[in-house]
């Protein structure tokens, strides 16, 4: 039967584009386990590349570098975002709409552009490229993320919960904190949560923005490869590979159960790829 | 709701239009005002007006580089798309926890570090890497072949990093389509192929443009990719934009070039914006 066989061509072609997008990186984690330092042949299992990696001290650098961009750039991310998605979706304001284009700019505009626009703003600022300039960039892009999954959370809302409250005496603060945000909550750590991914796995804009001594961990694989494959290399990336996995994974977990849970709007595929939500 | 004060709203939005303004606005600005000056002696640039940052682009070196530019675009576009189109819609047949796991496999990559997933391509491909090696080692070859530094590896590591960004709006546009009317079709003889092209894919094409223009901008400007694996031999106006800012220091040229991008990324972008609204944009639940 021809369905029959389209299926199975369907099918087939659908495990080849899997292994297509897997099977690079499972060989990517095998290799940081093997003996050979010349990532060529399988020789035996070690854990010795895991332990050059926290014996290198521009490893542990560019580590602390990432940490700490991550998390300011992720706390004041979160507050910016949070507050832009409740402006945007609570409030009619003269230039709300302008205001809204521009937020989503860093997510639609290639990241080059931003990355040199930044570079020449600090430079011409007279500011030294360094932690500071990185992690004003990084709240930059990282804030449309989180005001995308506010959003979505904040417009699945049942206004009626907020109404109750009110009608039962509580004043606008209390509503806001004994009801609105609990049930907020769950979006304004989804989004902190990407916030974080996203600043941890910059690359571009890092490029352009950082000086010699605020070098993260993008940057430092990236000189790393320039400079030809190796184990270490392997280690290193397999290590970030779980951290911003897991960090997704917890995102998205997030984002799915607590709309599961209260109905808010169904967290469908990657509402933020969605640009005209 | 509209009897809040108007302080507390300029509390809530002032910090963020704040922050719009001076790291975004004004780094723009400035780019494209710095795309009209010239390249300054002492400092990074000389305040006046020319167009010859512009002019430059006729010069038959930066036409090859943006004709390259947007070849290599437009091939990582249609691979992505007739890799992962027929891979949509078969997701979309599955039941619904397959479905999600499949989905999922094609997600996860798409959160893993783009630049961490070009390396294990050159794990694979370089000319002491695993592809070269197994060839070898089977007899197929008895030379390494230069599977790194070319155009085809470039538009490999574009397709492999971008090919996400296509699955992802194919598929959640196969999933709306209304399978009655496919069904309607064959029923009234339309042959399988025929139903595809007359009522599939019309109907999936906001998935189509969503899905070609956010793999298409990136492909113009994800220098990191190209300059790894194509080497010297796939230069993105990407990689023109960042050689200017980082080795030759020509900022107004860079800028000219950057301001290039962006004119072609927001017209692609308003392209797919007034494809999907307002009839398709904003669609609630079905009745």
């Amino acid at each position: 039967m021809s369905a029959g066989r389209r299926g199975g061509w369907l099918a087939a072609h659908s495990l080849l584009t899997l292994a297509f997008l897997w099977v690079p990186i499972a060989i990517l984690i095998a290799f940081s386990f093997n003996t050979s330092r010349v990532n060529v042949v399988w020789q035996g299992f070690t854990l010795d590349w895991y332990g050059e990696l926290f014996r290198d001290v521009e490893v542990l650098r560019a580590t602390r570098n990432t940490l700490v961009v991550a998390a300011a750039s992720t706390l004041l991310s979160t507050i910016l975002g949070t507050m832009a998605a409740f402006a945007l979706t609570r409030h009619r304001f003269p230039g709300r709409r302008i205001m809204e284009a521009l937020l989503y700019v860093p997510v639609v505009l290639p990241e080059i552009v931003l990355g040199i626009s930044l570079l020449a703003t600090f430079r011409l600022l007279s500011m030294n490229l360094g932690l500071l300039t990185v992690i004003l960039s990084h709240v930059t892009f990282c804030t449309p993320f989180v005001a995308l999954v506010v959003r979505a959370r904040l417009h699945g809302l049942d206004p009626s919960l907020e109404r109750a409250a009110m009608d039962l005496g509580a004043d606008e603060w209390t509503t806001f904190r004994r009801v609105t945000l609990p049930l907020v909550l769950p979006g304004i750590v989804a989004g902190a949560l990407l916030a974080l991914t996203v600043s941890i796995d910059d690359f571009i804009i890092t490029f352009f923005t950082a000086g010699p001594g605020s070098t993260t961990l993008p940057l430092h694989v990236f000189s790393m490869v320039k400079f030809g494959v190796s184990p270490k290399i392997n280690a290193l990336s397999t290590l970030m590979l779980i951290i911003t996995l897991g960090l997704a994974w917890g995102s998205d977990r997030i984002r799915s159960r607590s709309a599961g849970r209260d109905g808010a709007a169904e967290a469908g595929p990657a509402p933020y790829l969605d640009l005209t939500r | 709701m509209g009897r809040r004060s108007p302080w507390r709203l300029l509390a809530l939005v002032g910090p963020l239009a704040a922050w719009l303004l001076i790291f975004e606005v004004i780094p723009l600005v400035l780019v494209l005002a710095v795309s009209f000056m010239r390249r300054g002696v002492q400092g990074p640039i000389e305040v006046t007006f020319t167009l010859e940052n512009y002019a430059r682009f006729a010069d038959p070196l930066y036409v090859r580089i943006l004709a390259d530019s947007l070849w290599i675009a437009l091939v990582t576009t249609a691979i992505c798309l007739l890799v992962g189109y027929p891979f949509a819609y078969y997701a979309c047949q599955q039941p619904p926890e397959r479905r999600a796991r499949l989905l999922g496999l094609v997600i996860l990559p798409f959160w893993t570090n783009m630049l961490i997933r070009t390396y294990a391509w050159i794990v694979l491909l370089r000319s002491n890497g695993l592809v070269n090696n197994v060839l070898r080692g089977a007899g197929v070859i008895q030379q390494p072949l230069e599977l790194l530094y070319t155009r085809e590896a470039a538009v490999l590591g574009l397709v492999y990093a971008l090919l996400p960004f296509m699955i992802l709006p194919l598929y959640a546009s196969i999933e709306k389509l209304d399978w009655r009317l496919v069904k309607a079709a064959q029923d009234l003889g339309a042959s399988p192929a025929r139903a595809f092209w007359r009522v599939t894919l019309p109907l999936t094409m906001p998935g189509v443009v969503a899905g070609s223009v956010l793999v298409f901008v990136p492909s113009l400007a994800l220098f990191y990719i190209s300059d790894l694996m194509g080497g010297a031999r796939a230069v993105l106006i990407g990689n023109l934009v960042q050689r200017q800012f980082t080795q030759a220091r020509d900022w107004p040229f860079g800028a000219a070039a950057s301001v290039i991008l962006t004119v072609v990324s927001l017209l692609l972008i308003f392209v797919y914006v007034r494809y999907l609204s307002p009839d398709q944009g904003e669609e609630g639940p079905r009745a």
